[in-house]
């Protein structure tokens, strides 16, 4: 009887705490950004513009995503050195734009210009694609049936490994990425104290493209669907006649490639790429794909944009108003706790089905 | 042969052995050599070591005389710490790879630009009985960390990169009696900064964005309290922090356009000042701010990094036009050593802070009739306070008792063209600006 | 068929080649990572052999090696298949001097230096390009030898090989220690300030392959096997006692930089053990360790601290329990929240709140408090002592992190039977089942949580008081990924595993610290062979490694899960 009372108190207890939180959380958030809101410090065009950085950044996390969705989703595998790859492809794309610039070829006339883009992404993705394959054979493909940390300690060390390898090729020093004149331009919206640069329009256009490229892939075509069913059973699809090994290793080659195409996008905009360019953004990419269910592609697009939209906007919205010094160093603290609140609404992510127990 | 082999089978049995039951040693190695390595010891030097609170170095005969980099030499900061070391390197390479009649034996010591980093590294530096010259470490909070244990060993560090003022106030802790540097102290920088924008520019209003790094904080605060000293204002919302990874700046850079300031001070590092700088001038209301990063940018990776946009950046930084003529020289070796530009500012400091270092050395060794040479420890860490007009490549070098060696000659550099290139040219010509001489003083 | 002549044509040349294009990729790879220049300037043996080329060295052997593996040939010309892969690799080598020669492969990867060049043709220049064709042979027959012979000599030989790379690497930390020392005449005998002197390469591989071929032709291992267990343990028990006793005595003899190291080993063991409880029994993946740590490293610094910011100024002892009660707090109040989630989805919350209470440390917010980056300093050491005194400096850390990890290992070696420990492992087989059968799982995993967070805050508190103050910047995601990996790489649920594991994650790397940058690539490729030829860790207990080696026997036949059987 007294067991049954403690138990009830305990119960009782937690689901206490747990309200508490959630309520904390968003009461936080609304009088936040009802301050802020109503303090007037910021123009429209300014959160406008807020808006479509944060966009940016989404879009980039969402293509690097992507990799970790499906990655995860296909081997129920923590591809810890997605980032790297993702570093891979921004060197890549670097030393084609150089080259490109050397000859004077990069910014000849518009046509070159994008000429030359496509080239750098290529570069790109040829790297990153090589880079995650030979990953994926050395690291990951011994230890397909081995219990799930191990190969997450191997993904670990995958990383290491690949970050100071590029520091030991290319030095600890910062690379820049070449001006492409056309995309640093402003796009002529008419705004005042609102711009938008052809580089940001070009980074959401494409992102989409490659990601709806990706889905209709996935969706439609037979390789997509052996990968489909892989990720669904991997046993029954090989006893369907699929080849298990060829659709894990398109996963990781597709990933990649979306992965270097991003590099070369982010060099684009942030120009500056280094050996541990690729750690931050991977850890984000991969709250991304959980925040939108991993596992899932639309859900690894959706969770991107969302959290650019929180790393954005978030830490002016909720706590420029609630007097908070230095706001802006705490977006990653803004970030990750919506990830733990959309969590514990949603467990499985935004679009996620409960499919966890596998875990 | 047989004998020798039979010899060496004993001694490693004995050294088993006496490895596991040795107490740490305590006692002076003045003694422990006088029975080991030679009965012939001069008298002199024996005594001075006795003398000497934390005894001597010793390097006897056809050994080499041990020189240590410590600094920051992985992870993202890296590269402060690799310009240093070259620093060092090209030092060595100019005495010819020798002193006092000993071959140099150069090694390095990471200490990852964190406390602990620092700790770990300055304990094994004070387990290393062979270590005759100590240069670094490239961080302040490096420096926080290894400090004591350093001192307590009877060691002496003389760094080339940490700026922080607390390190070398005239009341500073005992234990930092083991640290002095090359390096400038940022209580003169973050002052400077406030004066050329206040004075010089006639600017009003002042916002300044730090990374979060110890460093950055420490200066950007120097800098807004001055400037408010001398009246000028610091802008609603303009103590602003980014963190190290960022790479989107327009959040802060918006908050900060909501009342605009004359000119944002960012003493941040490359990568962080580079996005700044870049961003800035696509968002709506700081067309006009004027744009100030420190001499953690001082740089060709920041103009790389920045691109187009750094075009009439000012960057407050040591006065390379003040360095002695030799710097040139250096700046030729280093390129043909490294195949490269030098990666930061303070490569010339290290330089200096090793010649010191030699000079101090060559000061209080004692050689004995063997050859074995002796370098008692505090006579050491007092000859390097006791230096005195050392040609250096940043100048004359002269320590005072509060362990600053450098006379910090800082100035204001502005960004043109011809940085910006393509391709990149570095380092600026000359500064815009300097403070008058008496500034140091005041 | 042993004696029967090989024809030129049943060599697997296609296998061959391809294994030589692989050791080719190793060299180059060797070289223009910056291992071969970086590392030419640290002697192996004294003016013998660089470590730089020793890698390419043992690249090419083992190219050899492969090969004969590979392409299985008897008779006279079975040297053949090796030389010809080590010379393909050497091979590429020469491509790569050759090809810097024609254009600037420097302009791209800032290895491909002249020094490089030069180390590899000896300083001949272009001319000597060949060199290493003709060393890639030699060393790929070498190879390809030493794989045929039988046990009984390449034991030896493999002794021998690793005797020179440990000696040649632990040289300058031995002579350091020696130096101080009436040893100091032999030290200097035997190493040099980086590498082993020649007497000293000559009698180590005598001390140490005479040990290692003593220790096997007497028989020590099978007359103790043989024993009967009362008799054992009259082996076992004095053994036990003496290792003990080195253990106690090791930062004595080893100097205050080993001890410095051991302690942080020590702390990390502590950690380790802590998260065994969480994720070896509970199956709970904490990616966000650090956020306890933190929370001990700050309350010890607050309340014993005697700077600006302490707020107490209270003994170590009185703090620590303080330090533990407080992570547990925090964990039960973060843990509540997320327990809910599952598997992966409670990694990376987990890692969320690491990162959160990483960047609140760090913070503007939190800064007039904590300190923010300027962290707060003079964090008194658990007991005042002189500093000849034999607790001083990192000393006392390390037996007071011994002490605190023989206690842990005691508390979790006790749960693990426990009714409570049983209900852990029941969750970590099966959530559903486990619920089903009445474990209630909220509470379960929140005590499993919480009693890790408990341990996570001691190393913190621990910590604190070992560097002397804490800044944010102590607190790092990497502190939660080397715990996690300490555990798996030990064994999960393994407690000497733990031990084991910190020796060889924190230890070595600490050991190790003039290879600033390439510590971390090594660490990586170690983690990456760890998993791959040790899958179950370490040091696993029994139940794991079975598992592990039954999954894979179950599961796939492509499986590479070879781990060698007598280990279980």
């Amino acid at each position: 009887m007294y067991a049954r009372v403690m138990e009830r108190i305990t119960d009782v207890a937690i689901a206490g705490v747990l309200w508490g939180f959630r309520i904390a959380v968003v009461l936080l958030v609304v009088v936040g950004s009802a301050l802020t809101l109503g303090g007037g410090r910021h123009s429209a065009e300014s959160w406008l513009s807020l808006i479509v950085s944060g966009a940016v950044l989404g879009s980039i996390y969402a293509l690097i995503a992507l990799g970790y969705t499906m990655v995860y989703g296909i081997l129920r595998l923590i591809n810890f050195a997605h980032g790297e790859i993702f570093m891979a492809g921004t060197f890549g794309g670097y030393f084609v734009a150089t080259a490109l610039s050397g000859i004077g070829f990069l910014n000849l006339n518009p046509i070159t210009s994008i000429i030359s883009v496509v080239l750098m992404m290529a570069g790109a993705i040829v790297v990153s694609v090589t880079l995650a394959l030979l990953v994926e054979r050395i690291a990951y493909r011994p230890l397909r049936n081995a219990p799930r940390l191990v190969p997450l300690i191997s993904a670990i060390g995958a990383s290491f490994f690949l970050q100071y390898t590029f520091r030991g090729f290319f030095g600890p020093g910062i690379y820049a990425y070449p001006t492409v004149g056309i995309l640093d331009a402003q796009v002529p919206l008419g705004i005042e104290g609102f711009r938008v640069k052809w580089i940001d329009v070009l980074v959401i256009v494409s992102a989409v493209v490659m990601m709806a490229g990706l889905f209709l892939f996935v969706q439609r075509t037979k390789l997509g669907t052996s990968i489909r069913a892989v990720s669904e059973d991997k046993a029954t699809a090989a006893l369907m006649g699929i080849d298990v090994n060829r659709a894990i290793v398109m996963t990781f080659a597709i990933g990649a490639a979306m992965a270097g195409a991003a590099g070369v996008l982010y060099g684009l905009i942030f120009r500056q790429v280094y050996f541990f360019t690729g750690f931050v953004p991977g850890i984000k990419a991969f709250t991304a794909a959980v925040l939108g269910g991993i596992g899932n592609i639309p859900g690894a697009m959706l969770g991107g944009i969302f959290l650019g939209q929180v790393e954005g906007v978030g830490p002016t919205l909720f706590l420029s108003g609630l007097g908070v010094p230095s706001p802006n160093q705490l977006r990653d603290v803004i970030a990750f706790t919506m990830l733990v609140l959309v969590l514990i609404f949603r467990p499985s992510g935004i679009l996620g089905e409960r499919v966890a127990q596998r875990a | 042969m047989r004998n020798t082999l039979r010899w060496s089978a004993v001694l490693t049995g004995m050294l088993l052995v006496l490895a596991a039951c040795q107490p740490a040693s305590s006692g002076s190695p003045g003694q422990s050599t006088a029975e080991s390595a030679s009965a012939a010891a001069s008298v002199d030097a024996a005594a001075v070591c006795a003398a000497d609170e934390a005894g001597c170095v010793e390097i006897p005969s056809g050994e080499p005389l041990h020189i240590v980099f410590w600094g920051v030499l992985s992870g993202a900061d890296s590269t402060l710490g690799e310009d240093s070391k070259r620093g060092v390197e090209i030092a060595i390479d100019d005495i010819n790879n020798t002193l006092l009649g000993h071959d140099i034996q150069f090694s390095t010591e990471d200490g990852l630009c964190t406390p602990e980093g620092g700790n770990t590294a300055a304990q094994k530096l004070a387990a290393d009985t062979t270590i005759a010259g100590l240069i670094g470490p490239s961080c302040t909070d490096e420096s926080l960390g290894g400090m004591q244990t350093l001192y307590d060993a009877g060691m002496t560090t003389i760094s080339s990169s940490a700026t922080r003022a607390g390190l070398t106030v005239p009341d500073r802790p005992a234990e930092y009696a083991a640290f002095l540097r090359t390096a400038h102290s940022d209580y003169f920088q973050g002052r400077m900064v406030a004066e050329y924008l206040y004075n010089e520019l006639g600017l009003k209003k002042l916002a300044t964005v730090h990374d979060g790094s110890g460093y950055a904080k420490a200066l950007a605060e120097v800098a807004r309290t001055h400037f408010e000293e001398l009246g000028g204002t610091i802008t609603t919302g303009g103590d602003q922090a980014i963190a190290k990874t960022d790479t989107d700046m327009s959040a802060v850079l918006t908050a900060i356009a909501a009342d605009p300031p004359d000119a944002i001070f960012f003493p941040v590092f490359i990568a962080g000042a580079g996005y700044l700088t870049d961003q800035a001038k696509d968002t709506p209301g700081l067309e006009d701010a004027l744009l100030m990063s420190a001499d953690g940018t001082f740089s060709p990776d920041y103009i790389k990094a920045a691109g187009p946009a750094a075009l009439g950046h000012l960057i407050s930084s040591p006065d390379t036009s003040k360095f002695a003529a030799g710097y040139q020289d250096f700046l030729a070796k280093h390129k043909a050593k490294y195949g490269g530009d030098p990666l930061s500012i303070f490569h010339a400091h290290a330089y200096d802070a090793a010649t010191l270092v030699f000079a101090a050395l060559e000061k209080v060794a004692l050689t004995d009739a063997d050859g074995t040479t002796f370098i008692p420890r505090t006579a050491y860490r007092e000859a390097l306070y006791a230096s005195k007009d050392v040609e250096g490549l940043t100048g004359p070098l002269n320590c005072n008792a509060s362990g600053d060696c450098g006379a910090p000659i800082l100035a204001v550099y502005k960004v043109t063209a011809r940085e910006v290139g393509p391709p990149v040219v570095w380092p600026p010509e000359a500064p815009i600006w300097a403070p008058e001489p008496d500034f140091y003083t005041k | 068929m042993d004696d029967t002549r090989i024809r030129f044509g049943d060599v697997p040349w296609g296998a061959v080649i391809r294994v030589g294009l692989i050791g080719a990729a190793v060299a180059i790879f060797l070289c223009l990572v910056g291992i071969v220049p970086v590392f030419h300037t640290r002697p192996l043996i004294k003016d013998v052999i660089s470590l730089g080329q020793t890698s390419v060295v043992l690249a090419l052997l083992a190219t050899g090696l492969v090969t004969a593996r590979t392409a299985d040939m008897r008779g006279t010309l079975s040297v053949l298949p090796g030389a010809v892969a080590g010379a393909i690799a050497g091979a590429g080598l020469t491509a790569l001097v050759i090809l810097g020669e024609v254009i600037n492969v420097r302009a791209v990867f800032l290895n491909a230096s002249p020094l490089l060049y030069g180390i590899l043709t000896f300083g001949s220049g272009i001319a000597g390009s060949w060199i290493a064709i003709v060393i890639g042979a030699v060393l790929g027959a070498a190879g390809s030898v030493g794989a045929r012979l039988p046990t009984s000599s390449r034991r030896p030989l493999t002794t021998f090989v690793l005797t020179l790379l440990m000696g040649g690497l632990f040289a300058g930390i031995l002579r350091t220690a020696m130096l101080s020392t009436p040893l100091a005449g032999l030290g200097r005998l035997l190493f040099a300030p980086l590498g082993l002197t020649i007497v000293g390469a000559i009698v180590a591989v005598i001390a140490f392959v005479g040990a290692s071929e003593l220790f096997h032709y007497t028989r020590v291992r099978d007359r103790v096997n043989g024993m009967a267990p009362a008799q054992q343990r009259l082996v076992t028990w004095p053994l036990l006692a003496i290792a003990a006793f080195a253990v106690l005595m090791l930062p004595h003899a080893l100097g205050p930089f080993v001890a410095q190291v051991i302690a942080l080993v020590a702390l990390y063991v502590l950690m380790g053990l802590g998260l065994n409880i969480t994720l070896g029994l509970a199956g709970l993946l904490d990616l966000g360790f650090v956020a306890f740590f933190a929370v001990g490293a700050y309350t010890v610094a607050l309340l014993t601290g005697t700077s600006e910011f302490g707020i107490a100024d209270w003994p170590f002892w009185a703090a620590i329990p303080f330090a533990v009660l407080f992570a547990m707090v925090f964990g039960a109040i973060l843990g509540l929240p997320i327990l809910g989630i599952r598997g992966d989805y409670l990694a990376i919350a987990t890692l969320g709140f690491g990162e959160i209470i990483r960047i609140l440390a760090g913070s503007d917010l939190l800064s007039p408090w904590l300190g923010g980056p300027h962290g707060i300093l003079n964090v008194p050491k658990p007991i005042a002592v002189q500093p000849t005194h034999f607790l001083a400096g990192p000393n006392q850390i390390y037996y007071i992190a011994i002490a605190c990890a023989v206690l842990i290992a005691f508390v979790a070696w006790r749960l693990r039977g426990s009714r409570i420990g049983r209900a852990w492992l029941s969750i970590r087989e099966d959530e559903d089942v486990a619920e089903a059968l009445g474990v209630n799982l909220v509470q379960t995993k929140i005590l499993a949580y919480v009693l890790g967070a408990g341990f996570a805050g001691l190393g913190g508190g621990i910590f604190a008081s070992l560097v002397g103050s804490i800044f944010s910047s102590s607190i790092q995601l990497f502190v939660s990924i080397n715990v996690v990996a300490i555990v798996v790489v030990g064994g999960m649920g393994s407690i000497p595993g733990a031990v084991l594991g910190a020796l060889f994650l924190i230890g070595v790397p600490e050991l190790f610290r003039e290879f600033s940058e390439y510590r971390f690539l090594f660490y990586g490729a170690a983690l990456i062979l760890m998993m791959l030829y040790r899958p179950e860790g370490l040091m696993p207990t029994r139940f794991a490694a079975r598992e592990v080696h039954l999954e894979s026997q179950e599961l796939g036949a492509d499986t590479v899960v070879a781990a060698p059987t007598e280990s279980t």
